[in-house]
């Protein structure tokens, strides 16, 4: 079982600003799905590129399976694929001669290749489209293309900066099927802006916000760290005084949200039911969590600067 | 062990083989390319320049695979993000850089063969003569697709690209007196002319051709001119491309 450690890195891009301060963390990276979320701007391509050896870090430094990411890149390329987050399937070749390319340039020979573009492009669905010139497929096709050529390498380690972004719903669903399939004996770091995917998909879950590692762990225990684990949605806050030990927030959609232990939580809805009241109760979701993690609650009463998140 | 063939060969067909079969009408373009200014200068001097312009026309299809070279590279990197994914595999700059300058030469395989036909024609010489051709083309290959690939790791976009490849075209195309003797450019400018590498080039190749006869000491000068400005590019090539961002 290999592992992704991060220490203390740093990226200043020339002549502006941090992009990423100080991030270290630890997963295992023998197999699974890290996610990795947080807003436009947060530094998510700027990590994925620093481990896919793409971008040299300001300071710090990375390990991948034991492998250095900047003493020893060349060796850790045999071992790694990415998908960039703007990467297009080349315009002129078909899906087919794209991939059999790719699989080249990782070394294989040119009969291998042929085999495995085509079983790669079978397996994302795409077998109709094998000798269609990728210019011509829709968005969404174009980046299945590309996550199939990572599929048919031989690389453990695959970086996919924002996989599913253009997806139609089903697509998506599709995608999320071969990946789980995938992270068996992959280790797939990926980016997204899906919350729901990353709740879905990632063993576990890092949010970046500013440049910073704001919290990382499965989403029990980013849950769990959270000092208000439950949710209890309501149309309008009329119906209750602020209970103890829970904050009321002003939610995206026009409920309201309060927040509370497990505890409060049972005793709330007991005394909702008996007002009558409409209401739904959950356990934190990872949207919940990530709006409280970068600190943009649409609005928020009784906001306690706490710093628990 | 990487298969290095194979990492060179994905470059040929992507940027060659695979442009070609998928649209045939390139290879007329590219068959094309070379000949306007060699058809110019032909009928304008009733035909008297033709070797001298056949010579200029090789130079130029040389040239003319380093400035490809670097939109084609600057394309796939900035509009496809190829190069980070190549980036992150096992294949070096080193082998991307042998691989895509193949393809340029792959791509002008239909001009540069009806050049040298014409070459063996209308080109009266003897064997070193036509070696000493063979090798004022690779060096200034090498030179060229260095100096391309350089600029397009270092462009980040379309428009920083074209505007590299409008200034190189101008200095290594335009300037230099490839298709027509050296002779015809008057005294102020020869020394503007000496400002492109091209010029030593068309120097070495004319005085094979016969038409135009320089001293050797020029001739020598050329040559070391030709072979120096080859390598210093290499070296810059591989020390200063950007094949990841700092
Ligand atoms: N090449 C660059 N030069 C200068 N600054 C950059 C460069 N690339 C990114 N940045 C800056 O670094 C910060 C982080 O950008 P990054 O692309 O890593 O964010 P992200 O989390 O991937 O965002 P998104 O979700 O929009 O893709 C941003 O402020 C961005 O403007
Ligand atoms: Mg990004």
């Amino acid at each position: 079982m290999g592992e992704l450690i991060v220490k203390k890195v740093s990226k200043r891009y020339s002549g502006g600003k941090f992009a990423l301060k100080n991030v270290s963390f630890k997963v295992p990276s023998g197999g699974g799905i890290f996610a990795l979320i947080g807003r436009n701007g947060a530094g998510k391509t700027t990590l994925v590129r620093i481990l896919a050896t793409q971008l040299k870090a300001t300071s710090g430094s990375a390990k991948i399976n034991g492998i250095d990411v900047s003493k020893n890149p060349e060796l850790l390329r045999e071992s790694i694929a990415s998908v960039p987050q703007e990467a297009r399937a080349v315009g002129w070749l078909t899906p087919k001669q794209f991939i059999t390319s790719y699989l080249l340039w990782r070394g294989f020979d040119y009969g291998d290749a042929n085999k495995k573009a085509i079983a790669a492009l079978n397996n994302v669905g795409l077998s109709k489209y094998v000798n269609v010139q990728n210019q011509k497929l829709s968005g969404g096709l174009k980046r299945k293309v590309l996550v199939a050529m990572v599929m048919a390498s031989d690389a453990k380690v695959l970086f996919l900066d924002e996989p599913t972004t253009g997806l139609d719903p089903i697509s998506r669903t599709e995608l999320w099927e071969t990946l789980r399939r995938l992270k068996k004996d992959h280790f797939i770091f990926l980016t997204t802006h899906y919350l729901e995917e990353a709740e879905r998909l990632a063993d576990l879950i890092g949010v970046l916000d500013d440049g910073k590692l704001r919290a990382i762990g499965t989403l029990d225990e980013l849950r769990k760290k959270a000092k208000y684990p439950y949710s209890i949605k309501i149309l309008s806050k009329d119906h209750v005084e602020k209970p103890k030990n829970s904050i009321i927030v002003k939610g995206i959609d026009e409920h309201y949200q309060i927040l509370t232990t497990e505890n409060n939580a049972h005793a709330i809805s007991n005394s909702l039911i008996k007002k009558g009241v409409k209401f739904s109760m959950s356990p934190l979701s990872l949207d919940d969590i990530f709006y409280y993690i970068v600190r943009k609650p649409i609005e928020v009463e009784n906001y306690e600067e706490d710093g628990e998140w | 062990m990487v298969n290095k063939f194979s990492q060179m060969l994905a470059s040929i067909l992507v940027n060659a083989i695979y442009a070609m079969v998928n649209y045939p009408i390139v290879l007329i373009s590219t068959l094309l390319a070379p000949f306007s200014l060699l058809i110019v200068i032909t009928f304008v001097t009733h035909g008297s320049l033709l070797p001298v312009a056949i010579g200029g026309a090789l130079i130029m299809t040389m040239i003319g695979s380093g400035t490809s070279l670097q939109q084609d590279l600057s394309h796939l990197k900035n509009d496809f993000k190829l190069q980070d994914m190549i980036v992150s595999s096992p294949t070096t700059s080193k082998v991307y850089l042998i691989g895509m300058s193949i393809s340029e030469i792959v791509y002008s395989l239909p001009a540069i063969i009806v050049l040298v036909i014409l070459a063996a024609f209308y080109i009266q010489t003897t064997a070193i003569g036509y070696a000493e051709i063979f090798a004022v083309m690779v060096i200034i290959f090498i030179f060229s697709v260095s100096l391309g690939f350089l600029l397009s790791t270092i462009t980040s976009d379309v428009i920083q690209s074209w505007a590299f490849s409008g200034i190189i075209a101008t200095i290594l195309s335009a300037l230099p007196p490839v298709y027509y003797p050296i002779t015809y450019v008057p005294f102020p400018f020869r020394y503007i002319v000496y400002l492109s590498p091209a010029t030593y080039a068309a120097e070495i190749v004319q005085n094979v051709t016969g038409l135009v006869t320089f001293s050797s000491t020029t001739l020598l000068i050329d040559w070391i001119v030709i072979i120096a400005v080859a390598i210093i590019m290499t070296y810059i090539a591989v020390k200063k491309s950007k094949w990841t961002e700092d």
